[in-house]
């Protein structure tokens, strides 16, 4: 079980946390034209990245804050942790 | 027999305590502090059961979580459990315990014919044999493997035993509390971290408990009971006996199963029987010891061949003799102390040593003592069946190939010792690249993937002196970087006495003209001629040859096993062992009960139950439950002998005709304020929420990004900043999340907050013509007329002094009303209802009810927004804007979504009007059509319409647009059943809305 550090309540573990997919991904903006491919890109299409990845969770159990997760999904090791409105430098 | 076995002045046993136990029904004594398997060999007895594959005698082979085969069915208090090691289960009075893998019994027993039939059941033989005919499986084979293999019996009865599960945080946890875990532990306790210290055993020490040595002053045995005790004194330290942590798994977090009771007759009062932690520690020390490797020969699992390590500890620890006359076969001088203790209590060994002329104290001693050692000797093959009569042993060349003349020893037991093996398993598990050490012909850890150290004889240093001073500095510099203590220890002197390299030789050759099985894996059943199968099958992998042989699986994960075979494999391979590799170790390190796993989440706690406060008041009104989600909601209230159908049927009649009342609290609610609150629901919403004005409710559909609809509700303007959202039961939490997701992530530009008030609010649904009238009498100083709380209005109340929210919102197609009070006033509510309803002849409905009257009234629900569809399928198109953007709005341009005959809800009816259509059945276009028969839809809820009286369902139709008026057949080969129906509107009562509005 991974253990976690949530940027506003500390060290927690993972069955507190739900997972919210990849973070690196955009919304396209409102009323804004997007093309299908575009669209396609923001919906559906990952990476699966094997190695460092940056992703959400939602410390649903906790302060119900989503927060950002730099992860290496092959060995699990979390590197850094991130409030939902942090620059991941 | 009476402990006939059994030796005075030796063993940590209370004599003074004398228990009674049953093994196979025949009574036998023994002393509190044995195990099973100390006072079975006691009494002499050494067959406990037979083997898994080939049904051969088994007895015991080690003293601990070692042991491979001596696996026993426990009846304890009432209960039985399959799959217990003798080796570990404690003497209890009263204990019962059974042979496992014997029918009809274990002296004499059918499937050892497989024995005879070996030939048969090489390696892969269940893959070979089983595989056809197809027919067979079912009613020959598997019956047949069912009964004759398996290693025990599961018990089919509730478990009355309690489990717990604990969570525990530490800065070191040390696992095992030999000489390594004991000094590290000391180390850290003094620089004040919070230290665990688990043994699997009942007694602490480890190898002290059995070694020859001295600490300090003391006996290495003192040593240790000393450190306990301080140990056990300090406020930062816990000490757990008879705790096996079992698995390693991700950031150090790390499971133990604690035995809390099994030692017991019952389980104390309160008392748990056993007790998971998980525990997440900051450094973790593994301290598992090792151990000791058996030499193969001939026949090596008759009972009475073991290994030389527990013959020991069963003398030192038990005072139990495994044999009068024992035959002590090593490589290295492990076997001298076993022989050199059976000597110092008065009986003579022989000791085969495969090396030609080892030099060392030990060995001194063992001459001194004057044992009889035969040099560059082996044992050939063991003798007897059930038990060890004789053994064949032989002299051996010094390159290990040619065997001398045979000849025959007599002997009652074998003490086999081939070296030790560091117990890695931990480590593996937690990631560790192991590595391979040339000395000592094993495995160790090597670099860690999380913060552990291996330490003591589990990383291959098999001397003290190294030991304690490697542990004693690991426990203080891990312990220094948590706390910034630094507390010097002195290390204590050590008196051990110096051994000689072991031989490098695992596996005696078969004599000319004999085949002997020479076994591997002895819970497996795994021989040498097994490997060697598979080898010349061309399974390279040791992966491979682990699955396709069965060496190193199940419970002993390799225990004894996992060495010689890679040595076998490499040899064959004439590859070097590291180059073979070692399988993947896997949790549980050794068996863990179902039960302790599962914890308490079992029956009513294995997930929370929600209640309404209205709960009692249903109970005491026949209400007949039903899970929806984690609610209990009523399904119907029963009426005398009623059925859910009639009941159900009565409860929507009298909604039609007079007034229900329904417990909607189940309902999600989320609170939604703040001055961008429209905008966020005019995002979420697919319908245009900018202009709904204060005190209206308005219906919304929102939908996930790639345009299916993810819920329905309605959402209520209470103020100029404040909304109230409803949701489904199902969904609630789901939608609280993803309003969270935009509002943290997406939009935080926006200004709004969300709570959940789901359980802030007790919800009653009003339905019915007469629920006007009901209402007004309820709120006497509320305008409640058409005009007053006109269709999807909304007003506060004064229910007799209690703050209510009235909301004119329909789900049954009725005119109708929902009252919220808050929680605590729920019940009260609930009454006044019925009070005031009782003129009106009010009803309470349930579930059942609710669903028919909207299924007739053609409303989706849960069963249509599936997560398959998106609003034109639900006939919920008129709600889509095209003028603003909202959530998945551009994925209904896909081209699927927009297909001309893209599937949409339509009304079904049987051409009978009598039988009702199974939910999930199929509609097809002809029923006699040949397999796969094209599937146009399915029923998605179906109901006896209480309007019509005749069966209604709703289904998702492709075309269904254009498919009113077709007839189809609705077919459910799940039921054996095929319809013939009529596809017709789905709003099937009241198909313009009249009655909400009126
Ligand atoms: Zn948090």
């Amino acid at each position: 079980m991974l253990y976690i550090n949530c940027p506003h309540c500390g060290m927690r573990s993972q069955n507190e946390f739900s997972y919210g997919g990849d973070a690196s991904v955009k919304r396209p903006e409102l009323n804004k034209e997007v093309s299908d491919q575009e669209w396609d890109n923001f919906v559906y299409n990952r990476k699966s990245l094997r190695g460092k990845h940056l992703e959400l969770w939602q410390h649903i159990s906790g302060c119900r804050q989503w927060i950002k997760v730099e992860r290496d999904t092959a060995t699990h090791e979390i590197f850094r942790t991130f409030k939902a409105d942090e620059e991941v430098a | 027999m009476n402990q006939a076995f059994r030796i005075e002045n030796s063993g940590l046993i209370n004599r003074d305590k004398k228990l009674s136990f049953k093994f196979n029904g025949k009574t036998y004594f023994g002393y509190e502090g044995d195990t099973l398997a100390s006072a079975l060999l006691a009494n002499g007895v050494h067959l406990v059961g037979r083997s898994f594959k080939y049904h051969r005698p088994r007895g015991f082979f080690g003293a601990g979580v070692d042991e491979p085969y001596a696996v026993v069915q426990l009846y304890r208090n009432g209960e039985t459990e399959p799959n217990i090691k003798a080796t570990e289960q404690e003497l209890f009075e009263g204990l019962e315990a059974k042979s496992v893998n014997c029918w009809p019994s274990v002296n004499f027993d059918i499937g050892a014919i497989n024995n005879f039939l070996r030939i048969f059941l090489p390696a892969g033989f269940y893959y070979k044999t089983f595989m056809w005919p197809k027919s067979f499986w079912y009613r020959i084979y598997e019956p047949f493997i069912r009964k004759a293999a398996g290693l025990g019996v599961a018990s089919i009865k509730h478990d009355k035993e309690r489990y717990e599960h604990k969570y525990e945080y530490c800065d070191l946890l040390i696992a095992g509390s030999g000489p390594s875990g004991l000094a590290s532990a000391y180390a850290a306790a003094k620089n004040g971290a919070k230290v665990i210290l688990a043994e699997d055993k009942p007694r602490f020490g480890g190898s002290l408990l059995t070694s020859d040595v001295n600490i300090g002053n003391q006996s290495g045995k003192d040593w240790a009971e000393g450190i306990i005790a301080e140990l056990k004194t300090m406020p930062n330290v816990v000490v757990k006996n008879r705790s096996q942590i079992f698995g390693y798994y991700d950031h150090n977090m790390l499971v133990m199963s604690e035995k809390v009771s099994d030692h017991l007759p019952t389980t104390r009062k309160y008392h748990p029987n056993k007790r998971l932690w998980y525990i997440r520690a900051k450094e973790v020390l593994i301290s598992s010891g090792s151990i000791e490797r058996p030499i193969v020969f001939g026949n090596n699992d008759t009972p009475g061949v073991m290994l030389s390590s527990a013959a020991k500890e069963y003398l030192k620890v038990y005072g139990v003799l495994v044999g009068r006359k024992p035959l002590v076969f090593t490589n290295n001088d492990s076997g001298y102390e076993t022989a050199i203790e059976f000597k110092k209590h008065g009986v003579d060994p022989v000791v085969l040593d495969s090396r030609k002329n080892p030099e060392s104290e030990i060995i001194d001693e063992a001459k001194n003592l004057g044992i009889n050692i035969k040099n560059s000797y082996v044992v050939v093959a063991a003798q007897g069946y059930k038990k060890v009569k004789s053994a064949d042993i032989a002299s051996i060349s010094e390159d290990k190939k040619q065997l001398g003349k045979i000849e025959n020893i007599e002997c009652d037991c074998i003490c086999v010792s081939g070296f030790w093996t560091p117990t890695i398993h931990l480590a593996s598990q937690s990631g560790n690249k192991t590595k391979f050490k040339e000395e000592i012909d094993a495995f160790v850890p090597g670099q860690s993937k999380q913060n552990e150290i291996t330490l003591g004889a589990a990383n291959g240093v098999f001397t003290l002196e190294e030991t304690l001073k490697t542990s004693f500095e690991a426990g203080s510099e891990l312990s220094k970087k948590i706390t910034e203590n630094d507390n010097e220890i002195a290390i204590p002197n050590v008196v051990e006495k110096k051994s000689s390299q072991h031989d490098k030789f695992w596996c005696v050759p078969l004599p000319k003209g004999k085949n002997y099985k020479r076994f591997l894996d002895f819970q497996n059943d795994v021989a040498v001629s097994d490997i060697e199968i598979a080898l010349r099958e061309g399974y390279r992998s040791i992966e491979h040859v682990k699955r396709y042989t069965t060496l190193g699986m199940a419970t002993d994960q390799g225990k004894t096993s996992n060495l010689n075979g890679l040595q076998l494999v490499s040899e064959i391979e004439n590859k070097v062992v590291p180059a073979v590799g070692h399988t993947t170790f896997r949790p549980p390190y050794t068996p863990v009960s179902i039960g302790a796993i599962v914890g308490r989440e079992v029956g009513k706690h294995s997930k929370p139950t929600r209640k309404s406060p209205m709960h009692s008041w249903h109970e005491k009104n026949n209400a007949v439950f039903v899970d929806a989600g984690v609610w209990l909601r009523p399904r119907y209230y029963k009426r005398g002998n009623e059925n859910l159908f009639e009941g159900s049927k009565r409860e929507a009649k009298n909604v039609r005709t007079n007034v229900g009342v329904c417990d909607v609290t189940t309902l999600g609610k989320i609170d939604i304020k703040g001055p961008d609150a429209a905008e966020l629901l005019n995002r979420v919403y697919t319908n245009a929420w900018l202009k709904l004005p204060v005190g209206k409710a308005r219906y919304g559909v929102m939908l996930r990004e790639d345009g299916i609809v993810m819920d329905d509700g309605t959402t209520t303007r209470i103020s100029e900043n404040h909304y109230h959202m409803t949701t489904t039961t199902a969904q609630a939490a789901n939608v609280l999340s993803h309003l969270e997701y935009y509002l943290q992530l997406v939009w935080p530009e926006l200004n709004v907050n969300v709570v959940s008030t789901t359980e802030q609010w007790a919800g009653a649904a009003i339905a019915g013509p007469k629920s006007r009238d009901l209402l007004q009498k309820l709120f006497p100083n509320s305008d409640v007329s058409n005009e007053g709380l006109p269709f999807m209005g909304y007003m506060e109340g004064d229910l007799s002094g209690v703050k209510a929210r009235i909301f004119r919102i329909s789900f049954s197609g009725e005119l109708a009303y929902e009252v919220n009070v808050e929680s605590d006033y729920g019940n009260f509510m609930w009454e006044k209802i019925m009070e005031v309803g009782e003129e009106f002849n009010i009803q309470p409905y349930g579930t059942e009810a609710l669903s028919t009257l909207r299924i007739e009234m053609g409303h989706v629900a849960g069963s249509e927004l599936d997560g398959r569809t998106i609003p034109f399928d639900n006939a919920l198109e008129g709600l889509v804007s095209k003028k603003k953007d909202f959530i998945g709005k551009r994925s209904l341009q896909r081209s699927a979504f927009i297909a001309e005959d893209r599937q949409r809800i339509v009304g079904v009816v049987p051409l009978d009007k009598q039988t009702s259509i199974p939910e999930g059945s199929h509609l097809v276009k002809d029923d006699k059509a040949p397999l796969p028969n094209p599937k146009l839809g399915h029923i998605s809820a179906s109901c006896w319409s209480v309007e019509y009286d005749n069966p209604f369902s709703l289904a998702i139709l492709k075309d269904g647009k254009n498919m009113i008026g077709q007839k189809l057949f609705a077919m459910s080969p799940l039921k054996n059943k095929v319809i013939p129906v009529e596809i017709v509107s789905s709003h099937y009562v009241d198909p313009k809305g009249e009655r909400v509005r009126s």
